[in-house]
């Protein structure tokens, strides 16, 4: 009995302290960017918001910023886009060689992205379009597009094709079905889908780093470039608003899933 | 509604464009012209087998092959436990735990690997601990070097074993464990003769798929390796960016293009296979 107890604590006190390991290096990178010091040091001697202000004085990095969001929105709304037509006729269509399209669209994710990145800027620089925000976002929208599928093939799973015929035999259009019934009920997937493909390339490193030129250069790019120089703590102050970021993103899907199944308790 | 034949294809068609010409069509392209530089088919041959018996070029395979398998042998032993506890966990247990995998998983790499250049360099957490408590005379060399590449790798590719394992550990039945227990077995018994191998699927595919992404790795080696830690990825990426050596790049990434889509393909073949064995 004694054993149990004692087997049973060991395993609680294992995963507390894993845990504490997965989310300690990064509230440690946030307390970092709070520190008043003059180098990187933890724990700091004294908080400020020195870096911060640092950061949002340089307009080096703001313009990174804002490259970086650009370039996040405009890969969200054509990932999501394509992929969900793309999800769509995969629920609802039969493919005789659906293995290998899966397979093909879910490569991205597979093949190592330094050698994605090199043969897109093999294309880019040909075509001369290193630095032009637009192209990173459809090269992002390659490896953002496998994630994006993968979130919407599930949600159109829920969607029962019934309705879908209802629709159609009261007179509705294709169109309107899609427009009216597909896309309402898909709605909680959509965002889910937006969300994590403005992430993915909000945090993308390998393909900016080789397409941004010095014009359009993200914050993962501007990351990279100080970090290689020297571990300056406005990049402290930088990884805190990337992470932050990513809380926003994670609170946000979590919050549209939650106000699903409830209105999916309410109609029951 | 099923789709007609046109409109099916119709609806699929831009996603396919995107990868024809931004994914499949610029990596055959580059590899092809880079060879094309080289001459004849058999002057590539035998570049192919200078740059491939090239002693900097073996030690990055070599190096690569390493680092992935040590990392996939970490990720395991910590992914493990790790994702027993989520798939038995409870409410607020379970949303706790399961906070600690994903927010790692979400956040930039890149911010990842910066994190534990904080905690490990000279002036570093575990360093001033170190000395601090007396257990050190100096501060221990943790970064740029092997040591550094593991820890970093090890902790971002954590979630997506434990995100694996755990969904094979939830397919397991639980009656199954209360039967052998009813039986006479004990904990051990239980954990080694059914929990393990009805789990051993999900431990195939997530060592698989951490493998895969370990031997692409790029960013991680980069800033937290040192001079001997260059791994395949890091040696494509410096040939184009500091010697426009395109040819011997395009060599490079055949090797690593058809090691990794191999395995790619054998976690295919075997995922399927678990699939249809769960259907039936």
């Amino acid at each position: 009995m004694t054993g149990s107890i004692l087997r049973l604590a060991a395993i609680r006190l294992l995963v507390v302290l894993l845990c504490t390991a997965m989310l300690a290096p990064i509230a440690i990178v946030v307390i970092a960017s709070f520190s008043g010091d003059g180098y990187l040091k933890f724990p700091p001697d004294s908080l400020s918001l020195r870096w911060y202000l640092r950061f949002l004085g340089d307009p080096r990095w703001l313009a990174a910023l804002w490259n970086s969001f650009l370039v996040a929105a405009m890969t969200c709304l054509l990932a999501t886009a394509l992929g969900f037509l793309a999800a769509y006729a995969m629920a609802r269509g039969h493919f005789s060689f659906r293995r290998a399209i899966t397979a093909l669209l879910l490569m991205p994710l597979i093949v190592p992205h330094v050698v994605t990145a090199i043969a897109m800027y093999f294309l880019s620089a040909r075509l001369g379009l290193i630095g032009v925000r637009p192209w990173i976002a459809v090269a992002h929208s390659v490896v953002a597009l496998p994630v994006v599928l993968v979130i919407l093939q599930s949600a159109l799973k829920t969607v029962d094709p019934n309705l879908e015929r209802a629709a159609m035999i009261f007179g509705c259009t294709r169109a309107g079905v899609f427009r009216r019934v597909v896309l309402p009920l898909a709605l909680p997937g959509l965002v889910s889908a937006m969300l994590f493909s403005f992430l993915t390339s909000f945090d993308e490193l390998v393909i900016s780093l080789f397409l941004a030129g010095i014009r359009a250069e993200t914050l993962p790019v501007r990351i990279w470039n100080s970090l290689l120089l020297e571990v300056e703590p406005t990049i402290a102050a930088v990884s805190a608003l990337l992470i932050g970021v990513t809380c926003l993103a994670l609170l946000a899907e979590w919050a549209v899933r939650q106000a699903r199944e409830r209105s999916a308790t309410a109609t029951r | 509604m099923p789709l007609r034949h046109f409109a099916k294809w119709a609806l699929i068609a831009p996603a396919l464009a995107l990868l024809l010409l931004l994914f499949i069509t610029p990596i055959g392209w580059f590899i092809a012209e880079s060879l094309a530089e080289l001459g004849s088919a058999s002057e590539v041959w035998l570049e192919a087998k200078a740059v491939l018996g090239s002693r900097a070029i073996l030690g990055a395979i070599l190096n690569t092959n390493g680092i992935a398998l040590t990392v996939t042998l970490m990720v395991l032993a910590i992914g493990y436990p790790l994702s027993y506890a989520l798939s038995r966990a409870r409410g607020l247990a379970f949303s706790l735990v399961l906070i600690c995998v994903v927010i790692p998983y979400f956040t930039s790499v890149i911010v990842r690997t910066y994190a534990w250049m904080v905690i490990l360099g000279r002036n570093g957490l575990i360093n001033q601990v170190l000395l601090g408590l007396g257990l050190a005379r100096e501060p221990a060399d943790l970064l740029y070097n092997r040591t550094g590449v593991i820890i970093g790798m090890t902790y971002v590719l954590l979630p997506y074993m434990v995100l694996t394992l755990y969904a094979a550990m939830k397919a397991v039945d639980p009656r199954l464990l209360q039967a052998a227990e009813g039986m006479g077995a004990g904990p051990l018994t239980v954990f080694a003769k059914v929990f393990l191998p009805l789990t051993l699927h999900g431990v195939t595919a997530g060592a698989l798929i951490v493998f895969i992404l370990a031997l692409g790795f790029f960013i991680t080696p980069a800033l937290m390796g040192g001079p001997g830690d260059v791994m395949m990825a890091m040696l494509i990426e410096r040939e184009i960016e500091l010697s426009q050596n395109w040819p011997v790049a395009a060599l490079m990434t055949i090797v690593l293009l058809a090691i990794t889509l191999l395995l790619y393909a054998v976690y295919a073949r075997f995922a399927d296979r678990t699939e249809e064995g769960f259907a039936r």
